[in-house]
């Protein structure tokens, strides 16, 4: 187990190096730069503009700047934000906790009613209730996020005013019953998504188990069906689900760039679209590294969860 | 001498900004012609005794800069505005109100002296900073020092560099001498927020004090929380030393979206949209939501086509000349931009005491157009492209990719000016690119865009039109046309150095004719954004000499 640990822990270090390289390279190489809405607005001339740059040590070259960067980060210091003025990892903090409380949330949601669409859909294929939750899953992944926010907005906030049309609570209540109000109408709109990949995952995973030998070897044997569908069936099943998981922990810290700016959502989405548009590399850079590590260790958790769920695999040659 | 609300005396004067509000805002509104229609009647109420309630003022773009000498976009002002003051502001008609200052400078008074070379300020009695810490004369020299302190990253040095041996020469007088004359520098001050010293110079580095995000000032508003991404929350000054604040809390929330916070306009979440205000295209939904009022604001922004005059084709003023005539700018006005924008012909804003209403107007005249090409010599080819010596009539128009109503503005262009043997191209970018070295370098052909030509509110327009301003030849000014012209140098070096209001008017007149004679920049229209507040919301003023509408909100207070 320990060996398993070590070698995916330097593979995840070579890979964490790759990808801070070809994340700088490819932010520095791009034309633009941190200042050019200084310029845009006019209020800053040449002489400004160039001792800026010089200051913030950007007229060097790319491996030098590079290469500081990267022991600044062994260090521990992600730097200053150029737009704030804050240290990245401040900024990222800020903006982790709307985003689980929006993820979390929604991905639970999902979860449920994906699991319960998809087992049901699988156990009984082709009924009237599977077709529906095809053809409204097929609908659903097909939606772009954005409009159908705008949707919700329209209608529920303008139309009805049922639901506010954005914000994570209404500045000056911060109550629980608020938070709650104002999470409805982003979470319906991440979790239509969410749920229709889910319930087809689960389906398609049912029903590959529900055909296997041992299910009709319990069947034959006289098992209650209900025990043949929790017991053989469905923890069967979970496996790819936990790899599915795994790989959905990144985007549950990462935020969800469209919902969050339709709803306002100080979330690391809105925080990740504004660093780009701004070009505030130390920011852009920590929000990749961040999710690189998220990454890494959802894979690592996925692997981990699945010698939990089936302990055959744990004990092959780990 | 002036008694106000908290025991203290003013030595004078007896006006400040926030008087400016006894005459009620919706009067002063329909005063200036742009209010809508719909603008305040009646007596505004009387406001509280002490601050109550809040506004929430949505934004689409998220302040993030506090330390106002430091490097900021225009949004962040709506901060440092409630937090800082300056020695004096300017009001709606171009006025400049003292604040920190008792007076303002002036040849008359002797402030001014020794041909625009000495200058003399008094200080306020009585302002403290949000700590209690009284505001003197040390924390106005301070500033002034840290402006073009060599390691500190400051906004701009613009002016600030010609300040030499600042003098405190008691508690509340402070005195420096300029290395040349510089008329503009009053209006620079108008802009120039005083920081604390007492808590600044304390920082190892001001670039990144702690005090940057958790500013102390002497504002209507002292800092209160921010919640990045989200909104900056400001708490009444209750010892302010002006009128005011008659709010308790002032929130600045940002919403990035434009769509998404003119929803939340309409559903009522935020009271008043400022700043890049409501798309032209809610206009007329917006003017007629009940409980809303939505104004025109003015703005002295423009928006221009932009020539680089080293370009083979835009440096010949016979074909700028053919492209103004033959842009339809009354189209591009109504159609594209729903008739809310203004046409103009100078590069100075119109609210502006400076600016020239005699230019002549353009017309849009294809054949007129046509005749200045054949005229110079712009000989139509098989392609029906002009070409001159060789070279044909083609150039890149600009802009940012996105930008929908500009590339809409774009192709209007491309087609009036296919019809008079002019071939466009476009050539659009992403914000970052463009406004990058592209911009600043001169590295366009040509580039639509929305831009001022002023120092702060003075109508001299020397770094953005002056031949010594040319970034990609000299390194400094902005000057990306890169339009060189001695008649146009020695005007604007006179009007500099001249502080008599009524001959720089005359100076910066005959400086528009020439630019309009010139054609360095093609303007288009003057900029008239839509903004929107609450009903029942008093003191809103528009403010084309503030770069908020957010200047006077420690006057601002609901009526109950």
């Amino acid at each position: 187990m320990s060996g398993f640990l070590l070698q995916r822990l330097m593979q995840a270090i070579l890979l964490l190096l790759i990808v801070s390289m070809i994340g700088f390279a490819i932010l520095h190489l791009a034309p633009g730069g941190p200042l050019s809405q200084f310029a845009a607005g006019g209020e800053m001339n040449q002489e400004d503009l160039d001792r800026i740059i010089e200051q913030l040590g950007l007229n060097r070259p790319m491996p030098v700047q590079y290469a500081e960067w990267l022991w600044r980060m062994l260090k521990g210091d992600w730097g200053l934000s150029y737009r704030d003025q804050q240290p990245v990892l401040h900024i990222i903090a800020g903006h982790l906790g709307p985003t689980l409380e929006l993820m979390l949330t929604s991905t639970l949601l999902a979860m449920v009613i994906g699991a319960w669409i998809g087992i049901i859909g699988a156990v009984k294929r082709y009924s009237l209730f599977d077709g529906i939750a095809t053809i409204g899953t097929m609908i659903a992944l097909s939606i772009p996020t954005f409009w159908f926010g705008l949707v919700v907005i329209y209608v529920f906030s303008v139309g009805l005013g049922w639901l506010p049309s954005g914000n994570r609570f209404t500045i000056g209540d911060g109550s629980f019953l608020n938070r709650l109000h104002h999470l409805i109408g982003p979470c319906i709109v991440l979790a239509l998504v969410s749920t229709a990949v889910w319930s087809r995952y689960m389906r398609s995973s049912m029903l590959d188990v529900i055909n296997q030998d041992f299910v009709r070897t319990a069947r034959a044997k006289g098992v209650p069906e209900r025990r043949i569908l929790m017991t053989h069936v469905l923890r069967n099943a979970l496996l790819p689900m936990i790899t599915i998981t795994g790989l959905h922990v990144p985007s549950l810290l990462s935020g969800a760039l469209v919902t969050e700016t339709v709803f306002t959502w100080p979330g690391m989405g809105r925080l990740f679209l504004d660093s780009i548009s701004y070009r505030d590399y130390p920011v852009v850079m920590g929000i990749l590294m961040f999710t690189a590590v998220m990454v890494l260790l959802g894979s690592l958790l996925a692997d981990l969860l699945y010698g939990v769920a089936d302990p055959r695999i744990a004990r092959s040659g780990r | 001498m002036t008694k106000i609300a908290d025991g203290h005396i003013l030595p004078m004067p007896a006006i400040h900004r926030r008087d400016l509000l006894a005459l009620g805002a919706g009067g002063l509104l329909a005063a200036s012609g742009l209010g809508s229609a719909r603008a305040q009647t009646k007596a505004a109420p009387p406001p509280p005794s002490k601050p109550t309630g809040q506004v929430v003022v949505g934004l689409s773009q998220e302040p993030t800069a506090f330390n106002p000498l430091m490097p900021g976009i225009e949004v962040d002002e709506t901060v440092w505005m409630q937090i800082f003051n300056t020695l004096w502001v300017a009001d709606p008609k171009g006025n400049l109100i003292p604040d920190l200052a008792v007076e303002i400078p002036s040849e008359t008074n002797g402030g001014i002296s020794d041909g625009g070379l000495a200058w003399k300020v008094k200080l306020r009695e009585g302002v403290t900073w949000h700590d209690g810490t009284p505001f003197t004369a040390e924390d106005v020299k301070y500033t002034l020092e840290l402006i073009v302190a060599p390691g500190f990253k400051s906004r701009t040095r613009v002016g600030h560099a010609f300040v030499r041996d600042i003098k405190v020469t008691g508690p509340l007088e402070i005195s420096w001498r300029m290395e040349k004359a510089y008329a503009p520098y009053l209006a620079l001050l108008s802009n120039t927020y005083i920081v604390p010293k007492h808590l600044l110079e304390k920082a190892a580095d001001p670039n990144t004090a702690p005090y940057n995000a958790a500013p102390v000032g002497t504002g209507p508003f002292k800092w209160g929380t921010r919640t990045p991404g989200d909104n900056i929350q400001l708490v009444a000054n209750e010892k302010f030393h002006g009128k005011g604040p008659y709010l308790e809390r002032a929130v600045l929330k940002y919403v990035p979206d434009q769509t998404a916070l003119y929803a939340q306009f309409r559903t009522g979440q935020v009271d008043l949209i400022i700043g890049t205000g409501i798309p032209a295209n809610f206009y007329a939904e917006a003017v007629k939501l009940p409980g809303r009022k939505v104004v025109k604001v003015p703005s002295a922004s423009l928006e221009i086509l932009m020539p680089n005059l080293e370009h083979p084709v835009l440096k010949d003023k016979a074909v700028r000349k053919a492209l103004y005539a033959s842009i339809n700018k009354q189209a591009i006005i109504d159609i594209i931009y729903y008739g809310l924008h203004i046409p103009t012909e100078s590069f100075a804003p119109q609210d502006s005491w400076a600016y020239n209403p005699g230019l002549p107007k353009q017309t849009y005249d294809l054949a007129l157009a046509n005749k200045i090409l054949d005229d110079a010599g712009w000989k139509r080819s098989g392609s029906g492209t002009r070409m001159k010596d060789g070279v044909p009539l083609t150039f890149a128009v600009s802009t940012t990719t996105g930008a929908a109503l500009r590339e809409q503005t774009q192709q209007l262009m491309m087609q009036d000016w296919a019809q008079i043997g002019v071939k466009m191209t476009i050539n659009n970018m992403p914000a970052a690119v463009i406004w990058g070295d592209f911009y600043t370098r001169s590295k366009f052909d040509s580039l639509v865009v929305g831009t001022a030509f002023r120092t702060v509110i003075d109508p001299d327009p020397a770094h953005r039109f002056g031949s010594d301003a040319i970034p990609a030849k000299s390194g400094n000014g902005a000057n990306q046309m890169q339009w060189q012209n001695a008649e146009a140098d020695a005007l604007m070096k006179e009007g500099q150095t001249t502080f008599d209001q009524a001959k720089r008017k005359a100076i910066y007149f005959k400086l528009q004719e020439l630019v309009r004679e010139e054609l360095p920049i093609l303007p288009i229209y003057q900029y008239a954004p839509v903004e929107g507040y609450k009903e029942g919301l008093i003191g809103f003023e528009p403010n084309v000499n503030a770069r908020q509408n957010t200047w006077n909100m420690g006057s601002w207070y609901w009526a109950r």
